[in-house]
């Protein structure tokens, strides 16, 4: 929330060298690393409270970062909207390595065909019939999730708070609401399954398996098997359905991590326990991961962005809490160290390979 | 100080805080020459010479930012007509961060 600190590791992760605050003072709510140009391409979204959002790059991993000239995401003037928050930065498909998206706030699609030099906001969800019925979350009326169909150009799909799931078959021109099955537990008992307002909070899937979804939303756990078509509760053996963050598993589309949430009107880990849950099913089951973690007196929250996975062999899972503490786990994790505890509030962990691993 | 005299009217020094000064050159002092009548006039003249810190004072709708200060002469365009408050030949627009927060 006071900027972006930059934490480096060897192949071992055992040590972390931690570099920061970048932005210092301005709250970080997405952060990119990028390789698919052969070339290391870094994106931090910064807010400053006073003089507002700002898209920024670096091309040597995060050590210095580029001072920016005029906003790059920008609504059109006729738009009636102005920019208030970057929540997410995309990359395209491999084969489009100067394609970039962001998801923003008030809920908008931004799309980069010259490696985020110049962006365009999507006309097919800025101008959608629904939009004028999306309603802001907690955190604001974000678009925070972009997931992309990595065999199918035409095929994308976006999770917005609060407006649910949209997916285009079209290459962006048109946007279909795909919350079936998907409820909104703040809506009248008889209301709570429309066709959207839903507030889900984030989408995941794995590129080797991408028509199956898997959906943490304010109240509920999903996954879908038809690209979002429909949905139905995975949420068996959590300890609450309520939750933020969902981090797919690298390599083994089965496996998913959350971290659950008492409730909305108490976001903290429930029992006092921090406890990251996995499931290795694709949803049937879930069990707790505790080792290293505190099991008594941590009434801890994970946002959305804050819980992310490293590409090694034996992943690394990562996760940072609104109190400032940032974990890591080497084994997928089997075991936790507490990497950092005293940092701001954290919103965003995001992981990259520089260099040599 | 950077100075634009390429045509007549109005002569408005807009100062930047620090934050901003590398929007501008690194300059603190924009002087805005021309047709300006009024505070948004010079808020856009200073948008075509640097248009960065016109970003960081205005969004794209064209409302300053909430914590975000604007004074002329002294006085706090909030509490006069805004950005359609005069501003008169020789003027001095401060841009400043607002008190955000206890």
């Amino acid at each position: 929330m006071k900027g972006a600190f930059v934490l480096r590791s060897d192949a071992s992760r055992k040590k972390w060298r931690i570099e920061g605050p970048h932005f210092r003072g301005e709250a970080v709510y997405a952060l990119l690393h990028d390789t698919r140009a052969g070339r290391p391409r870094t994106f931090a979204a910064t807010n400053s409270m006073h003089w507002g959002p700002t898209l920024r790059t670096s091309n040597d991993s995060g050590a210095t970062w580029s001072e920016p000239g005029p906003q790059t995401v920008r609504f059109p003037a006729d738009s009636g909207r102005a920019l208030a928050q970057i929540w997410q930065i995309t990359p395209g498909r491999a084969k489009e390595p100067d394609v970039f998206y962001c998801g923003v706030e008030p809920a908008a699609l931004f799309e980069s065909r010259d490696g985020g030099v110049s962006w365009e906001p999507n006309k097919g969800l800025l101008n959608h019939e629904h939009q004028p019925k999306w309603q802001p979350g907690g955190g604001g009326l974000c678009l925070h999730t972009v997931v992309l169909d990595p065999d199918n150009p035409r095929r994308m799909l976006v999770a917005m708070s609060t407006g649910g799931v949209y997916r285009s078959d079209d290459g962006g021109k048109s946007w279909g609401a795909r919350n079936v099955g998907v409820r909104a537990q703040f809506l009248p008992e008889e209301h709570r399954y429309p066709e959207f307002g839903q507030c889900v909070h984030k989408v995941v899937h794995h590129p080797s398996r991408p028509g199956r979804l898997f959906l943490q939303n304010h109240w509920g756990l999903y996954r879908s098997d038809d690209w979002g078509d429909s949905w139905k509760d995975i949420a068996s053996g959590v300890p609450s359905d309520f939750g933020f963050a969902m981090q797919m598993h690298p390599h083994d589309p089965d496996t998913v991590y959350i971290v659950p949430i008492e409730a909305d009107t108490f976001r903290a880990t429930p029992e006092a326990k921090l406890r990251v849950y996995r499931t290795r099913n694709a949803g049937a089951s879930w069990e707790p991961l505790t080792k290293g973690l505190p099991q008594k007196g941590a009434y801890e929250n994970v946002l959305r962005d804050a819980l992310t996975a490293d590409s090694f062999d034996l992943a690394g899972i990562y996760f940072g809490t609104r109190s400032g503490k940032l974990y890591g786990s080497r084994d997928e994790g089997a075991t936790w160290t507490e990497i950092a505890d005293a940092l701001p509030p954290i919103v965003c962990v995001k992981t990259g390979t520089a260099g040599a691993a | 100080m950077r100075k634009d005299r390429n045509c007549g009217g109005s002569v408005i020094t807009v100062e930047l805080p620090k934050a901003l000064c590398s929007y501008a050159d690194d300059e603190s002092s924009v002087i805005i020459e021309g047709s300006v009548k009024t505070i948004g006039d010079a808020l856009v003249a200073l948008g075509r010479k640097s248009p960065g810190a016109l970003h960081r004072i205005m969004d794209e709708q064209g409302t300053v930012r909430r914590h975000v200060n604007i004074f002329v002469n002294g006085e706090n365009i909030r509490f006069l007509d805004g950005l359609t408050t005069p501003a008169q030949d020789g003027a001095t627009i401060l841009v400043l961060a607002a008190v955000s927060g206890g």
